[in-house]
């Protein structure tokens, strides 16, 4: 239990899996999170990611595979012996100890008998100074919430592990919260795993963010590749909104792909397809709701050359303050969603218009065809 | 005040129907209260009052007694009866502290490790119940019966050479010494332990344990540092409920034990049914009640529970 976290501090799970009987929660896992970064877990419930995090705390204990801290592999030590601190989904503050006590718990239990300066610095970091004396339930949500940080992070853990650790506060104190975790890792720099339900949680605050689904990593990466680059149509519905076209590939011209869905063309670069696309073969195509714009059917030979873009019917549409939400009903997609900023609004955009979506192609991304595009879509929230 | 009734007529217009119920709605707490009080006052504080004024009187069965306000009984009962005080208070103690170290493992493993066992455990533990007193603790006069099988395996073992070296045994024998009463006490009062105390570890959450083992203390450290200090109310109260009736008790002593393990139970139910003393009866009785008071005070005092409610 060293105090310092020196080069080669990455938390590495080769082959890790978990089983309860028949039913299995993680399957076999390769996972490497780097020193120093803020990485999430992300995923509906039941998706194996609390899991994942007990098995690297040492409370839960892997059917199979091997947890690495650093070079030291940790995976037969209880969680007393590893070098990790968790941050639980309900706190879990001693209830009997007052909040000094509880931050200086961890301390004392390693020998420590000068722990005040310490205690008093870490309390002044989460801006609990004044709080010491009192006992956990004299706290607020957001404050306790605080001194389950400040309790985990003055034991200097090479990784800290969170379990949800927003979910009980409210919409407000959560966003100013991500902002305060993410401001205290920056300024300790000690691993982050973070678990989370939150899809927009988990884009605020990590660098890297593993989307998993039932037991398996679904994709893995930083937040705007996986926004704006998704490589299942799980990640694509979990993270936002995805409007999928099912498209046959005609030709290939240089890095794009040319598809035919209904009766025109769509570009997609080869790079930002994920799918096998041989000459005939069925892609889905997949576009967000925001770089969509939208032309009425009359200015359609304004729009720029070189635009993907397909006809359809307004069929729906709702304003919602700095944007307006549109479904649109074209041949290709019946449920098309199109976000259009309102800037500059068109008064003909009604429900019952014809209208023209076009994007820029490099916005496009294609998926394998033979899955649910629907799949992700219920677990989002 | 007067301006302070002037202030609401704006306001009193509009809500003049709230009144009625509130009125009634103000009395009724004392209207709940009335059958409990009533109960307490025939069955608790009129034998109390007659008690004191019995303690009080003089006189012999033949010419009845009287209230002369003769003190003196108390400290005649005290002085007479002191080495009965002494082992009530020895025996009683030593039985509770036996009852915790024998209920509390069993009121862990029922509310951390029993899973699908929990209920029937449970019911074991007040199973007990369902028999008197009386026969259950007769039961225990065969149990320690004279060359019945209990003692002769203590005395194959020779734990009988040990306990009667230090006096809790006499030779040969269990029954009627001072084991066998704090046995009975023991047997007795287990379940008034076991209780409270499986009440007050049940309600610990799970994940404080696992929040200890995160910051590195060892499992036991986390039942020093966590799970003890939490379900000190159930160790408060599985002690009180278990002292305070083993301290006054008199069928362990009778059937149990003889004429040198008697308790202050054992005195004031002679004094009262047989002698027909009833002003020492009385006299011992109130000496008991404040002695128990006095002790049970201290006690709560320094185990500083009132933190953790």
């Amino acid at each position: 239990m060293t105090n310092k976290t020196g080069p080669g501090g990455d938390v590495r799970l080769t082959g890790i899996a978990k089983t309860y009987g028949a039913f299995t929660a993680v399957h076999p896992l390769d996972l490497t999170v780097p020193q120093g970064s803020f990485f999430a877990l992300l995923g509906a419930s039941g998706c194996g990611k609390t899991t994942t995090l007990r098995m690297i705390a040492g409370l839960e204990e892997p059917s199979a595979g091997t947890v690495f801290l650093g070079d030291q592999d940790v995976t037969a030590l209880p969680p007393y012996k590893r070098p990790v601190n968790t941050v639980f989904q309900s706190y879990a503050l001693f209830p009997h100890l007052d909040i000094f006590e509880n931050v200086a718990f961890g301390l004392r239990r390693r020998g420590l008998k000068s722990v005040k300066k310490q205690v008093e610095e870490m309390l002044e970091l989460v801006q609990l100074g004044e709080q010491a004396r009192k006992k956990p339930h004299q706290l607020s949500g957001g404050q306790q919430q605080r001194v389950a940080v400040a309790r985990a992070l003055i034991n200097h853990p090479k990784v800290l592990l969170l379990d949800e650790p927003l979910g009980a506060l409210d919409l407000k104190l959560r966003r100013q919260m991500q902002l305060e975790l993410k401001r205290i890792q920056t300024e300790v720099g000690i691993t982050f795993v973070h678990v989370t339900h939150d899809q927009e949680e988990a884009m605020t605050m990590a660098d890297t963010v593993a989307v998993m689904n039932a037991g398996r990593v679904e994709q893995l990466g930083a937040p705007t590749d996986l926004y704006e680059n998704p490589r299942t149509t799980f990640v694509a519905n979990f993270l936002g909104t995805s409007n999928f076209i099912e498209a046959e590939v005609d030709a290939k011209t240089g890095e794009d792909i040319v598809l035919k869905a209904g009766g025109g063309k769509l570009v997609l670069p080869e790079a930002r397809c994920s799918a096998p696309a041989g000459t005939g073969g069925k892609v889905l195509v997949g576009v967000r709701p925001e770089k969509i714009s939208l032309t009425h059917a009359d200015d359609a030979g304004e729009i720029p050359e070189g635009r993907n873009r397909i006809t359809g019917r307004i069929a729906d549409s709702s304003f919602i303050g700095v944007s307006t939400q549109y479904v649109v009903d074209s041949p290709v997609c019946p449920d098309f969603e199109v976000y259009a900023q309102n800037i500059d609004r068109d008064p003909r955009l009604v429900p019952g218009a014809e209208v023209v979506l076009h994007w820029n192609p490099a916005h496009t991304f294609g998926l394998d065809a033979a899955q649910d595009a629907d799949a992700g879509v219920e677990e989002a929230v | 005040m007067s301006t302070l009734t002037e202030a609401p007529p704006p306001l009193a217009p509009e809500a003049p129907e709230p009144k009625p119920p509130k009125r009634r709605g103000r009395f009724m707490p004392y209207w709940l209260l009335l059958p409990g009080i009533l109960w307490l006052l025939v069955f608790f504080a009129l034998p109390m009052i007659y008690q004191a004024s019995t303690s009080v009187q003089t006189g012999s069965l033949e010419e009845g007694y009287k209230v002369t306000w003769h003190f003196a009984t108390y400290w005649d009962a005290l002085s007479a009866y002191w080495p009965q005080f002494v082992r009530s208070v020895l025996y009683a103690g030593t039985a509770t502290i036996l009852c915790l170290l024998l209920g509390y493992p069993l009121a862990y493993l029922i509310a951390f490790r029993a899973g699908r066992w929990r209920n029937l455990i449970m019911i074991l533990v007040i199973a007990p119940f369902f028999t008197s007193f009386l026969i259950r603790t007769l039961a225990w006069k065969t149990i320690l019966a004279d060359g019945g099988p209990v003692v002769g395996a203590l005395n194959t073992l020779h734990v009988l050479d040990v306990t009667s070296w230090l006096g809790w045994t006499a030779g040969d024998r269990v029954l009627a010494t001072p084991l066998a009463v704090v046995c009975g006490l023991t047997y007795n009062f287990l379940p008034f332990m076991i209780l409270p105390l499986y009440t007050s570890l049940e309600r610990i959450d799970g994940r404080l344990h696992e929040a200890a083992g995160d910051l590195y203390a060892r499992p036991s450290t986390t039942f020093r540092k966590v799970t003890f200090p939490l379900s000190m109310p159930g160790v408060v109260s599985g002690t009180l409920l278990t002292f305070i009736p083993a301290a006054g008790d008199y069928v362990n002593a009778d059937l149990l034990g003889s004429t040198d393990t008697r308790m202050v139970g054992n005195v004031i139910q002679t004094q009262f049914l047989r002698v027909l003393d009833y002003p020492t009866a009385a006299a011992l009785s109130f000496i008991l009640m404040a002695a128990i008071l006095l002790m049970v005070t201290l006690y709560i005092r320094r185990s500083g529970t009132e933190d953790l409610v």
